[in-house]
Formats: structure tokens, sequence, C-alpha cells
């Protein structure tokens, strides 16, 4: 059982996790400026309709499948994580909440905004325009958010945080 | 004031910075 939930739940937490991320920066290193390019030269279609649904569509599902296989590993210390009851928790529990805003932005900005950007959900030019925008500053934002996160979580296991935090 | 998040760069070096400002937080919060 203990295989099971650390070996197994450990190593899904960071597969799906190593998707979500490397896809959210190909997304703000990689594609948001061959996006420019594309749109400056007429190419973008192929991005827009091919390439970012299918992108989206892995994002997206990699951060339900990070976030839960997270929360099982935290099992019955979820609380002392997120409520940071006890001092060996403090640190995994601001990784699991970055981690947690991160998955909040994907799901209830990034997502929803992604839909009138692709036209999954019909919107006007304004709509288009400002979602745009809030969708670039969420994920901007998530870029930002991964680094504390990425800290926090490979430095909160046994002789990592004893050498990272001193306790 | 510009924006961070609209520079790649920014993004960077503001994560970078929250990096560092949580974990001098969280180092004290534990005591060390």
């Amino acid at each position: 059982m203990d295989f099971l939930h650390y070996g197994l739940g450990r190593w899904l937490h960071i597969v799906a996790g190593v998707m979500w991320v490397g896809l959210l920066y190909y997304f703000n290193f990689v594609q948001a400026e061959a996006m420019k390019q594309a749109q400056a030269d007429g190419t973008a279609a192929g991005i827009s309709k091919h390439l970012a649904p299918r992108a989206l569509l892995f994002f997206r599902w990699a951060a339900v499948v990070t976030w839960l296989a997270g929360s099982w590993l935290l099992g019955d210390r979820f609380d002392d994580a997120f409520l940071f009851k006890e001092r060996a928790y403090i640190p995994i529990g601001v990784g699991a909440w970055l981690g947690t805003i991160m998955f909040f932005n994907v799901w209830a900005i990034i997502w929803p905004n992604q839909k009138k950007i692709l036209g999954l959900v019909p919107a006007s030019d304004d709509e288009k325009a400002k979602a745009r925008r809030v969708a670039f500053l969420a994920s901007r934002l998530n870029v930002a958010l991964s680094m504390p996160m990425l800290f926090f979580m490979s430095a909160s296991g046994g002789m990592f945080r004893t050498a990272v935090f001193g306790a | 004031m510009k924006n961070p998040l609209d520079s790649l760069w920014g993004t960077v070096l503001a994560g970078l910075g929250l990096t560092a400002v949580l974990y001098y937080l969280v180092r004290t919060l534990m005591g060390a």
C-alpha cells in the first residue's frame, strides 16, 4: 500500500506536474511570441485551430491529475499542510497553496477566457480582446507562482527540508 | 508603473523575488 501511495502516487504527481508546468512554460516562453509573429504574416490560424486547443486540453487535465495526486499524497496530513498546523508541514503547505491557486487560475480564469478566444463559445470582438488580456495575465501569474511553488515542493521533504529550512 | 507580467523576464524576476520573500518568511515561521 505504501508503494502504491508514495511510489506510484508521487510518480504520478510529478509526471502530471511536468506536463502541466511544461505546457505552461511552452505557452509563455514559446507560443505567445510565435503567435505574434504568425499573426504578422497571416499564419496564426494553424496555431489557434490545431495546436492551441490540443495543448490546452492536456494542460488543464494535467492540472487536475497533478492536484488530485498531490492531495492523495498528503492524505491525512492534508489539513496539517493547508492549515500550517505543524511546523514541518509549513513548506509543503506553502507549495500546496501556490499549486492550488495555479489550479484555480487554470480552470476558473484561463480556460473560460481561452474558450472565448478560440471561438469555442460565442463572444464579441471586445469580449475576445478582454478575454485575451485576462487569460494572458493569469497565465503569466502562473509562471511567476510556479517558481516558488516548485521550490517549496522540491525542498519540503526529509533531508531537503532540513538542509534548506534548517528545521 | 509597468506591469512586470507584461514582460517574460519581468515575470521570471517577479517569481524569483516571490520565492526569496516566501523562503525567508517560512524560515522565520519555522524558527530556524
